[in-house]
């Protein structure tokens, strides 16, 4: 599904990406976890294109198709989203619109007709009734006003009208009570099929007791350092990260 | 990065500037009192309007234009304007649609305006002006059932001497500055409105200004009156073909909202804004005021998004006790246009209000300044005001001001005002993109969030011609 090899990258012309190299399959779940400034934020912006972020070396195939031959927009049309860690308010859009433009434009991409209006209000509001968010959220702004907690779940809500191929969460966890963090990874949970993969950044283990990862890996210094099953995580819980960096 | 994307998106088509070929009767260039008698004999007018005009004129001579407003423009010569101009087909005054000439229709249809009954939007009746003429004014039978006047001005001096005598010139006095006395002086046509008492008008009225001739100024003059309880709403629309030169267009519009009436007036304002580099473009200088009596209401809407300069402040005298003053406004400037626009709210009346919302969307290396009185009289107790002035900025080499004056003298009058001012940020384009939607189209859709509240207030088919008219607009401000 998802073949990284050799990334290098860099933000304001630091290095910050140094040779990654991932391999995900179809309906793998993959945690990346890692120290603060290890680079897997990064990593997730690299792959959707986000502006100001330059590939200095390496490739990314997401079937077969290079990534870094889209434009932004066109990487999501292909099937690729990004739960963002601070999703950004947009005043006076209401969270209806945005979400008939991104999932018509989606569509449009795929050579699918749009939802008509009152089929496309029916999915919206199941997809609120799943991460448990009022049906009131369509109509007010982009993420204004919202929670944390609320953004976070308006990210997942998004994720599952778009029904991508690649899903990454980026600490989606950070910021969440216990409540909140269940819902969500339920949602996930929801989410996941044989032709769908996540890829879930996270600082802690805990999430990953609620969506249980195929494969683990620790991102240190720009690379991959270590890979593993789940119980690399509960590992890296009692061990912390040091053990590792210097293997970077 | 999000700068490269919005400057694509600007490099805007102007659709309306095309020109018409026609044969125009054109005085040359210059101003005297010669032009003028010409101007008031080419319509017929009655003795007292050229008098008025001449007086007009006499005062203008020893006035000079504002220079206060945050526009910089090089000094207009109004010897170098000329003052009338009309096709040659309407010299005859054509008595229906059938005598006038097919050209100016179809400029008119290519407009998306079509002057045909039939083919026109069901409950919009047009006064179509055409450089110094009004063209023709549709559905004036239907109109005339409910006791409705609405025809050219120049028409009303003639068939209504008496109403127009008796409010122009009431609400803006010829003195109120330079180019209300300009305009006063050698006004060529526009639109007259008269709402019997009680009467609600049973069709939106609206008047289509368009500037075609080169080298002249449009100077157009509405006067609306509203008598006790009736009610009407009125939209206004403008386009010019482009050209390389600076073309004047001071317009001057009265509003009188007698004991219970009601004025809603809304404009969308699309003159030619000049190019990329900032040549040629309307100077778009305009007296717009409503005097609303007790109980009555005024509510101005504007989207602005044309016109290299700009200078306009609707404005509301709120005499009677109870009267209400709305003034929402979209201004949108991209490339090298400035704008200095925003309301005055006088409130002479007790218990008087005022709502304000402006929106300012500034591009390119535009300029954008709202400017806003709000005063309150010592008779004014228990007045209010609500301000929200909101602008934002589109890349990093535009500009938004805020002037906003307050001057109370009624220690009751309640004032607020709000005031924001945000940027498209890069993230915010960001998100969209990851969404799949592209950045023009995600321009456009925070941009249009933005108007919301203004948009709103437009009657329908106007709000979604000012949704589409932004997105126009913005074209090639991201890329």
């Amino acid at each position: 599904m998802l073949k990284v090899e050799g990334l290098c990258a860099s933000v304001e012309g630091k290095a910050i990406l140094k040779g990654l190299t991932l391999d995900i399959g179809p309906g793998e779940v993959h945690a990346i976890m890692g120290p603060n400034g290890s680079g897997k934020s990064t990593f997730g912006h690299v792959l959707s294109g986000r502006p100001g972020y330059e590939v200095t070396a390496g490739s990314a195939l997401l079937d077969g198709k290079d990534l870094f031959d889209l434009e932004t927009e066109e990487r999501a049309q292909s099937g690729l989203f990004l739960a963002f860690q601070y999703p950004v308010e947009i005043p006076g859009v209401s969270n209806m619109e945005f979400l008939k433009a991104s999932v018509d434009a989606v569509r449009a991409a795929q050579g699918l007709e749009p939802y008509d209006n009152v089929g496309f209000m029916k999915r919206a509001r199941e997809a609120c009734t799943a991460v448990n968010l009022s049906h009131d959220f369509l109509k007010r702004g982009v993420n204004e006003g919202f929670s944390g907690g609320e953004k976070k779940r308006n990210e997942l809500m998004q994720m599952m009208l778009l029904e991508p191929k690649l899903a990454i969460l980026d600490e989606t966890d950070s910021g969440l009570d216990i409540d909140a963090l269940q819902v969500v990874a339920a949602g996930v949970n929801a989410m996941r099929s044989p032709d769908r993969s996540f890829i879930v950044v996270t600082h802690y283990q805990r999430l990953l007791d609620y969506i249980e990862p195929d494969f683990v890996h620790v991102l240190a210094g720009g690379k991959i350092v270590r890979s593993g099953g789940k119980e690399l995580a509960l590992e890296l819980e009692s061990k912390g990260y040091a053990w590792l960096e210097g293997a970077a | 990065m999000a700068n490269e994307h919005i400057n694509a998106v600007i490099e805007r088509e102007y659709t309306p500037g095309f020109t018409t070929n026609i044969e125009s009767d054109t005085l040359p260039p210059g101003l005297d009192e010669s032009v003028i008698r010409t101007i008031s004999a080419r319509k017929d007018e009655p003795e007292w309007l050229l008098e008025w005009r001449l007086a007009a004129y006499q005062k203008w001579q020893a006035m000079s234009p504002p220079a206060w407003a945050k526009v910089h423009y090089p000094e207009i010569d109004p010897n170098s304007i000329s003052y009338y101009s009309a096709p040659k087909s309407m010299a005859d005054k054509p008595k229906s649609l059938d005598e006038v000439d097919p050209e100016l229709l179809a400029t008119y249809e290519k407009l998306g305006i079509p002057l045909h009954e039939q083919a026109m939007l069901a409950g919009v009746a047009v006064d179509a002006v055409f450089d110094s003429v009004s063209v023709a004014t549709t559905f004036r039978e239907n109109l005339a059932e409910a006791g409705v006047i609405f025809c050219s001005i120049s028409e009303a001096a003639r068939e209504y001497p008496e109403l127009v005598r008796k409010y122009l010139g009431s609400v803006v006095p010829v003195t109120d500055n330079y180019y209300a006395a300009l305009n006063s002086a050698v006004y060529s046509d526009g639109s007259f409105v008269y709402i019997p008492k009680g009467v609600r008008c049973p069709m939106e009225l609206s008047t289509y200004f368009r500037i075609n001739e080169s080298k002249t100024g449009q100077f157009e003059r509405t006067l609306i009156i509203a008598d006790e309880a009736s009610h009407v709403s009125y939209l206004e629309g403008c386009t010019a073909p482009m050209r390389d030169e600076n073309q004047l267009h001071a317009a001057v519009v009265e509003l009188i909202a007698l004991d219970d009436a009601e004025i809603k007036y809304s404009t969308v304002q699309n003159w030619y804004p000049g190019d990329a580099e900032g040549k040629g473009g309307i100077y778009n200088f305009v007296t717009k005021r409503g005097v609303a009596h007790h109980r009555a209401k005024i509510s101005w809407t504007q989207v602005e998004t044309g016109s290299a300069v700009t200078w306009k402040y609707p404005s509301c005298v709120l005499k009677g006790d109870d009267s209400i003053g709305e003034f929402y406004s979209v201004a949108l400037t991209h490339n090298h246009q400035q704008a200095d626009t925003g309301t005055k709210m006088i409130h002479l009346g007790r218990n008087t209000k005022s709502t304000i919302i402006s929106k300012g969307i500034s591009a390119g290396q535009s300029s954008n300044a709202y400017r806003g009185l709000v005063r309150m009289s010592p008779r004014a107790h228990g007045a209010r005001n609500y301000t929200q002035c909101d602008s934002l900025l589109i890349g990093d080499r535009c500009a938004a001001h805020t002037f906003p004056y307050i001057e109370s003298k009624q220690p009751s009058a309640v004032i607020e005002h709000e005031a924001t001012t945000s940027k498209v940020s890069d993230d915010q384009l960001y998100l969209c993109q990851q969404r799949g939607i592209d950045p023009e189209k995600a321009v456009s859709m925070i941009v249009n969030g933005f108007c919301k509240e203004v948009f709103k207030e437009l009657p329908m088919e106007f709000a979604m011609e000012a949704g589409k008219l932004l997105e126009v607009s913005l074209e090639g401000s991201v890329g």
